[in-house]
């Protein structure tokens, strides 16, 4: 029996010493802490909002394309795709596990405002006096969501790397992008331990000093500790308090070089989609313009008095500056999860092809062209272009303008409009098609269809 | 024997048709497509629908030329194109390939174009709706296993899903689902300008896989919307040597073949 008694003595002692001590101690301890609270927090911060006006930047290296009208319609959309989910829930398994993952995000971020305050005015859990009872009751609820997080990224980690799930492993994804979705994946594993053992800490010290039962989840762990020194708890809580608030914060600084940037992203992508029908092509006033004065010379306006050449852009799209604001952002808000390129007909009958590498590299030539322009001050030519370098031309001829990849992509990207785009630079600026191409458009000039038919025989149906 | 008038006959006479009928490039000179276009004229005949077509005016809408990437030969014929309807002061436009109907409901408005414009499937759903159209009772479709083709541009691209299918429905047949279909549907391979060109080097073809989707059904019909859908499925059952088994045919092949006699 002796053995059983003597922890329980030496929990006697430490705890008077630590009555003693600690407010000594904890005053000197806290007042580090919170300055070294502030400095990081600074820092983070800071860094964040640096990398995210840069992707501001080169979002707006792209053309102008007005997309504020029917403002009513693209709350809409916002409130349906974005934070409803809804293209998501055509697949239900994962959509299911992304939304506990998505309202675990959410949700949890609330606890995020309390580590602020605490960390900043050294209080410990804030909130917990101002909302009483209901306190319990959320922390109880974030705990839920934490497992339910904990279950979701788990259950990912596995399609991903054990079941692999063939949009999730394709070759394309192969080097960063497979690293980039399980490093995220890994940091939420770690988050939310570290959420969970902290309370579960908290809770055993309650019980050790009768104070209450803990939190309702973590107190299912707090017996497995429980038995720890108050000062091994303690130093325990601040582990897991600094490790989560740091996390955060480093999750916080990678997201701007993620696929998990969708998370910011998918608002204003939803907001700003195009509201026209799918199938719709943009047209290009420019050459509208000029068809338009060649047929009737007299509507075109007069030349500029000093003999100047108006300025003319690119037909088409051959860098990424040349693409439109609108395409940038789809690139960085895109979520490489494949969607687009399953359903693609040209990826899945095995052409080359994919709309989520036509987003991938998108972004990763802006990245590059963001990288030169923070080296140089502006943007000093590389030799480089999107068109040729970052996708090919066997890319581009295998799409058939199916929309499927719109169709597919759970935050309003369309991949089908910079292929459209490309492929008008490929024809009208290179000259580039194929020779059955090119006898298509000659049939259309000289004959007025796509066949070698003469014009004269087009009704001679009716008495065929 | 059928009654086809051209907007210029219409003209001279000094009267205007209720609607134009935009045949299209395929329905004009495809010899498969041409089938096409006479059952529709057949049932606007039989219905006694008022209606013109453009002729030997008509041109290419420019919908190949513009998803290939040449912006200017889309824009010239849509230039001549909008002359021409606007000339003759069409309100109202008909047409049997999803295709010319999504560039000139969709793509000619900014260029000042603008007309009300219906896809043949959705008028003959209106026509039937309206009791205009009669069909035979145990029609030549009655119980007969179908499935149906969403050809992108009437699908996905316009969202029009419900109305060929319920056409379908007043032929009484029995309507099979395809496992992809609606919003999800497979592509034939014919769009984007694809139809002019050989497929890049790939495992198969699109219009085999689109084939095969629609095999599995085991359906002995495949209903279609677009002249460039039949003609690639029609290439599709070939390759399979399904040609006995499973016959491709636009709805209004269909729906011609089950009018009421009188
Ligand atoms: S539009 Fe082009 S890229 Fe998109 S799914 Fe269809 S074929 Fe693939
Ligand atoms: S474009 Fe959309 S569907 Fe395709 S990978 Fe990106 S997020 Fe997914």
């Amino acid at each position: 029996m002796k053995n059983q008694e003597l922890p329980s003595l030496n929990y006697v002692f430490l705890l008077k010493q630590t009555t003693l001590e600690q407010p000594f101690i904890s005053i000197k301890m806290m007042i580090v802490q919170q300055i070294l609270f502030v400095i990081i927090s600074i820092v983070a911060f800071y860094l964040f909002a640096k990398k995210a006006s840069e992707i501001r930047r080169n979002i707006l290296l792209g053309r102008d394309e007005d997309l504020t009208d029917q403002s009513e319609k693209r709350w809409k959309n916002m409130v349906l795709l974005a934070f409803g989910q809804k293209k998501m829930f055509k697949k239900p398994i994962p959509a299911i596990l992304h939304l506990f993952v998505y309202v675990g995000f959410v949700l949890i971020n609330i606890e995020v405002l309390e580590i602020l305050i605490d960390g900043v005015f050294g209080t410990h859990r804030a909130l917990e006096a101002p909302l009483g009872s209901f306190y319990h009751f959320l922390i109880g609820f974030f705990e839920i969501l934490a497992v339910l997080t904990l279950i979701a990224v788990i259950s990912f980690l596995v399609r991903r790397n054990i079941l692999k799930v063939k949009r999730l492993s394709m070759a394309e994804l192969d080097g960063f992008p497979k690293r980039d979705a399980n490093t995220i994946l890994y940091i939420e594993v770690v988050l939310m331990s570290m959420l969970l053992i902290m309370n579960a800490s908290e809770g055993a010290i309650m019980l050790q000093e009768g104070t209450g039962n803990g939190f309702l989840i973590s107190t299912m762990l707090a017996p497995a500790i429980v038995g720890l020194s108050p000062e091994s708890l303690h130093l325990i809580e601040r582990i897991c308090w600094w490790g989560h608030i740091l996390g955060i914060y480093a999750f916080l600084n990678y997201l701007p070089y993620s696929k998990h940037f969708h998370i910011l992203l998918a608002f204003p992508n939803a907001y700003y989609q195009r509201l026209t029908p799918q199938a719709e092509m943009r047209n290009m006033k420019d050459i509208q313009n000029e068809v338009l004065y060649m047929m009737q010379p007299e509507l075109a306006p007069p030349p500029p008095a000093d003999g100047s050449q108006p300025a003319t852009s690119a037909f088409g799209a051959k860098d990424v500056k040349d693409l439109s604001w609108k395409n940038l952002m789809d690139a960085y808000a895109c979520t490489e999860c494949g969607r687009c390129t399953d359903a693609c007909p040209a990826n899945t009958t095995g052409k080359k092809l994919s709309p989520r590498k036509i987003m991938m590299a998108t972004r990763d030539r802006l990245e590059e062209v963001g990288t030169n322009i923070n080296q140089n001050k502006t943007f000093v030519e590389d030799g480089k272009t999107l068109l040729h370098d970052y996708i090919s031309v066997e890319e581009l001829r295998a799409c058939t303008t199916c929309q499927a990849c719109v169709e597919a992509c759970p935050v309003s990207i369309s991949p089908l409009d910079i292929i459209a785009q490309l492929r008008r630079n490929l024809v009208m600026e290179e000259s580039n098609a194929p020779q059955e191409w090119n006898l298509m458009f000659s049939n259309i000039e000289t004959n007025m269809a796509p066949w070698k038919f003469s014009p004269d025989e087009r009704d001679a149906w009716i008495h065929s | 024997m059928l009654e086809v008038k051209s907007m210029a006959e219409f003209m001279a006479s000094g009267e205007s048709p209720d609607v134009l009928f935009w045949v299209g490039c395929a329905g004009s000179f495809d010899q498969r497509a041409q089938k096409i276009t006479k059952a529709f004229v057949q049932i606007l005949n039989k219905v006694g629908v008022s209606f013109a077509i453009l002729g030997k005016e008509e041109m290419c809408t420019g919908d190949p030329a513009r998803r290939a990437g040449n912006e200017f030969l889309f824009q010239m014929m849509a230039y001549n194109n909008i002359q021409v309807l606007n000339g003759y002061n069409v309100k109202k436009i008909i047409t049997t390939c999803p295709h010319c109907f999504n560039v000139i409901k969709n793509e000619y408005p900014a260029l000042g174009g603008n007309y009300e414009v219906i896809h043949h499937t959705v008028f003959l759903q209106q026509l039937i709706n309206d009791g205009k159209l009669v069909l035979k009772d145990g029609g030549a479709f009655k119980g007969t296993k179908i499935t149906y083709h969403d050809s992108c541009y009437l699908g996905r691209g316009n969202g029009v899903y419900e109305a060929p299918r319920e056409v379908l429905q007043a032929l009484d047949v029995e309507l099979v689902e395809m496992k992809s279909c609606r919003s999800k549907g497979l592509c034939c391979g014919a769009g984007g300008a694809q139809m002019f060109k050989e497929e890049e080097a790939g495992t198969t073809r699109v219009n085999f896989k689109r084939t095969d989707e629609a095999i599995e059904t085991g359906a002995n019909i495949i209903a279609s919307n677009c002249p460039f859908c039949t003609t690639m499925l029609v290439d599709g059952v070939k390759n399979r040597e399904k040609e006995e088994a499973i016959k491709v045919m636009d709805i209004a092949e269909m729906v011609a073949l089950s009018l009421k006699d009188q």
